[in-house]
């Protein structure tokens, strides 16, 4: 897989959520993603921006473009330094919530998305990736 | 503080949200129409979404908090004008907005509010010297 472009942004307040996904719109634009597709990866982009915001602390976003041989695709991953996730399994069950949001968030981008990955370590952060393909 | 403008139109409020909404921006919105709602004494809230080009679980959550919220101070809200790549987004969301009435353009959605409040009768003849106005 290679790395055609990547770009890191930090997420510290909620101005920063909207400069993600406007930063997240324009590189699905570039990629060629069709419109839907845009419109699924700034929404899943939103939903992981606030999470990072809300139970990590903040953070940064890492937007890479890829090719994968003729395949190629828009991969974000979200880090934060927060208390991390206890039950990752329930964290991504629809309706579960820790704050006070629709619980949502982490099911939801993942549906969104053709590839999800989270790792979270308790006391350390957490790591949330998500890769459309065109 | 920048803010999203509430437009009178007789006994209704119409919104239009043009800008892509920070958090802070979304809770005046709750706060302005509310207190909004009550000085007018409207019937009825319609808020166009059109060019919004994305509705996440945060925006889903205000939209139905003004619903419910305008339904306790005796006034119907219309969501108008959702474009179709973010319908499919929200169902695949798992967002369906239930409890939130919806309707394809503004036309439809002030059709609507007026079935809604009981009739076109004093809608359109009282809302001569308000139409249009701004504040």
């Amino acid at each position: 897989m290679r790395i055609l472009s990547s770009e890191r942004m930090e997420l510290r307040s909620s101005e920063d959520i909207v400069s993600a996904r406007q930063a997240v719109r324009k590189k699905a634009v570039a990629l060629g993603l069709g419109l839907v597709d845009q419109t699924k990866i700034v929404t899943a982009a939103s939903e992981l921006a606030r999470n990072t915001l809300d139970y990590g602390g903040g953070g940064t976003v890492l937007l890479e473009t890829l090719e994968n041989g003729v395949r190629s695709g828009l991969r974000l991953t979200f880090e934060d330094q927060g208390p991390g996730i206890a039950d990752i399994k329930q964290a991504l069950t629809d309706g579960y919530t820790s704050g006070n949001g629709m619980g949502l968030g982490l099911g939801g981008a993942k549906r969104l998305s053709h590839e999800f990955e989270i790792t979270s370590t308790r006391g350390e952060g957490t790591r949330v990736s998500i890769l459309r393909w065109k | 503080m920048e803010r999203i403008p509430i437009l009178k139109m007789g006994r209704f409020l119409l919104v239009t949200i043009q800008v892509d909404m920070h958090d802070r921006l979304a809770l005046a919105l709750q706060d302005d129409l509310t207190s909004q709602i009550v000085k007018w004494k409207a019937r009825g809230v319609l808020i166009d979404i059109s060019a919004l080009e994305m509705v996440d679980s945060f925006i889903g959550r205000m939209l139905g908090t003004i619903a419910s919220m305008a339904r306790l101070l005796d006034s119907d809200t219309v969501v108008v004008g959702m474009q179709p790549s973010v319908a499919i987004t929200l169902v695949e969301l798992g967002l369906s907005l239930k409890g939130i009435r919806t309707a394809l353009d503004v036309e439809k959605g002030m059709a609507a509010l007026q079935d809604a409040v009981g009739g076109a009768d004093s809608t359109l003849s009282k809302a001569g010297r308000d139409e249009n106005s701004q504040f």
